[in-house]
């Protein structure tokens, strides 16, 4: 019955090389941990994934009870902590995630770099590799100011004073971010809100797409 | 696999004409004891994930996400603190080189070179060799930004009293901060003497803890107003004996109330 089906849709968007470019391939040796254990450093790229996958299925519900103005942002998130049914579990998956996906994402950028393995020819993953980092890192910074509890909102003032600081385009940058020059408030939420959940993400499935299919192109780097 | 110009399609479709048979490749080709990804690997990465996951469950049962009172831009006793993947930059703006009229230092010059350096290392870093022994500069570099990033952090979180910050935070309900009778007479004595360390709706700070949900009578209120206790020095209440009595009167009310 799935054989059938399969080959109906086949038969009509020839998914079989899809598959394969996605799927079909050989685990070479060296990354193997079952056959050389000192392999498991090859595991941080793909749990830094699995981390970023937790993070955003626990957004995603967090959404459901989360409100982006100063009024109730604070309310829902002790809402959802409190009263919503292993809602504490899902905020502390997030919010734990985050440090987590930090920490992972760390130790595979020193994996490769100790192992050289950014040398020709994967110069361009290297890079998309370190604005990936940047763009989570940036997640990290959008996303604590969400909650609007006290932490938060004098973190998210320092922020903006640094950004501020900048020469030049210091003023805009921060009126950019906190939606005016001086206050930091509902608009800043808001604007936070938007970059976190939709600006970000949005470049950073896009770099993961690219990062992935270098990867796939140009297969892992061989033995040290 | 035919690709692109070779295929033939049905008429104008993009629909192929031979039908491949969906065997695998041929990985004759890979030396050593390879292992195909789809599903024998891929089942391990899957129990790896797995074990993963439970860890992770674990650290987020055993702590709760904490979360603060509510933002209150006027609270100027709060210490902000960033989240601790930005504590070396936070450390960073502390030194001398790198505050004040040099800030662009720290917020500009510094992190620039250290991750522009990193964005571009395998245009720096170009020669052949791979293994750490011969690339020492791009390695040394790495393990001197590591070692700088750590002894930041690590600086900066040392510093911080992490237990009593928790404590002075608790969430407080918006809904449940207890109404503060401005127009008490005791008010005004409360906000001349107490109102800096233990906060305008006696909720507590940094340097004094919360005077609601207290067990105290009204004497030892007094006493400990003139006298101190613990940490909190004496003599931080400086006033008539009829004014003592107000303040006492007052901090009492808004327990009762509270109550």
């Amino acid at each position: 019955m799935l054989q059938k089906i399969y080959d109906w849709i086949d038969d009509r968007v020839d998914i079989t090389p899809i598959w394969r470019d996605i799927a079909d391939h050989e685990v070479p040796e060296h990354v193997n941990p079952a056959h050389h254990f000192s392999a498991f450093v090859y595991c941080f790229g793909g749990l830094t994934f699995f981390v970023v996958v937790i993070q955003i299925l626990s957004g995603m519900f967090l959404t459901m009870y989360y409100v982006p103005d100063i009024e109730n942002a604070w309310r829902s998130v002790h809402y959802l902590q409190t009263e919503v049914a292993h809602g504490q579990i899902v905020r502390g998956m997030h919010h734990w995630g985050a440090s987590v996906v930090v920490v992972m994402l760390l130790l595979h950028t020193l994996r490769v770099f100790f192992q050289g393995a950014y040398k020709k020819p994967r110069e361009l993953n290297w890079m998309v590799g370190v604005l990936l980092f940047f763009v989570i890192l940036g997640l990290g910074f959008t996303g604590y100011l969400l909650p609007w509890d006290n932490k938060a909102f004098f973190a998210t003032q320092v922020g903006l004073e640094i950004a501020q600081q900048v020469p030049f385009i210091g003023e805009e940058l921060k009126t950019l971010l906190a939606g005016d020059p001086n206050i930091v408030g509902a608009q800043t939420l808001t604007r936070f809100f938007a970059i976190h959940v939709f600006f970000l993400p949005a470049a950073l499935f896009a770099l993961l797409a690219v990062h992935f299919i270098l990867i796939r192109r140009q297969g892992i780097s061989g033995p040290l | 696999m035919k690709k692109g110009k070779g295929m033939k399609f049905v008429g104008d479709s993009r629909i192929s004409v031979e039908r491949k048979p969906n065997k695998s490749k041929d990985y004759s080709e890979y030396p050593g004891r390879t292992e195909a990804f789809w599903p024998n690997f891929l089942l391990k990465e899957w129990l790896v994930g797995a074990v993963f996951l439970v860890g992770f469950l674990c650290l987020t049962l055993a702590h709760p996400s904490p979360l603060e009172g509510v933002a209150d831009p006027t609270d100027a006793a709060y210490i902000p603190l960033p989240d601790w993947y930005f504590l070396f930059l936070y450390e960073l703006l502390k030194y001398e080189f790198a505050s004040g009229d040099w800030v662009i230092m720290g917020i500009l010059v510094l992190p620039g070179i250290a991750f522009g350096a990193m964005f571009l290392a395998p245009f720096l870093d170009n020669g052949p060799g791979r293994r750490p022994p011969q690339r020492p500069i791009a390695v040394g570099m790495m393990l001197l930004a590591m070692v700088s990033v750590i002894w930041l952090t690590y600086t900066s979180a040392a510093a911080v009293d992490w237990e009593s910050r928790a404590e002075a935070n608790k969430p407080v309900h918006p809904d449940e901060q207890v109404e503060i009778d401005t127009s008490h007479e005791g008010y005004a004595v409360y906000e001349n003497s107490c109102l800096s360390c233990h906060g305008g709706n006696l909720e507590g700070g940094a340097a004094g803890p919360a005077l609601t949900g207290i067990e105290y009578g009204a004497d030892e209120i007094a006493d400990i107003a003139v006298n101190g206790i613990g940490t909190m020095p004496p003599d931080q209440f400086s006033g008539t004996d009829e004014e003592l009595d107000q303040l006492v009167d007052f901090i009492l009310t808004v327990n009762e109330e509270a109550n």
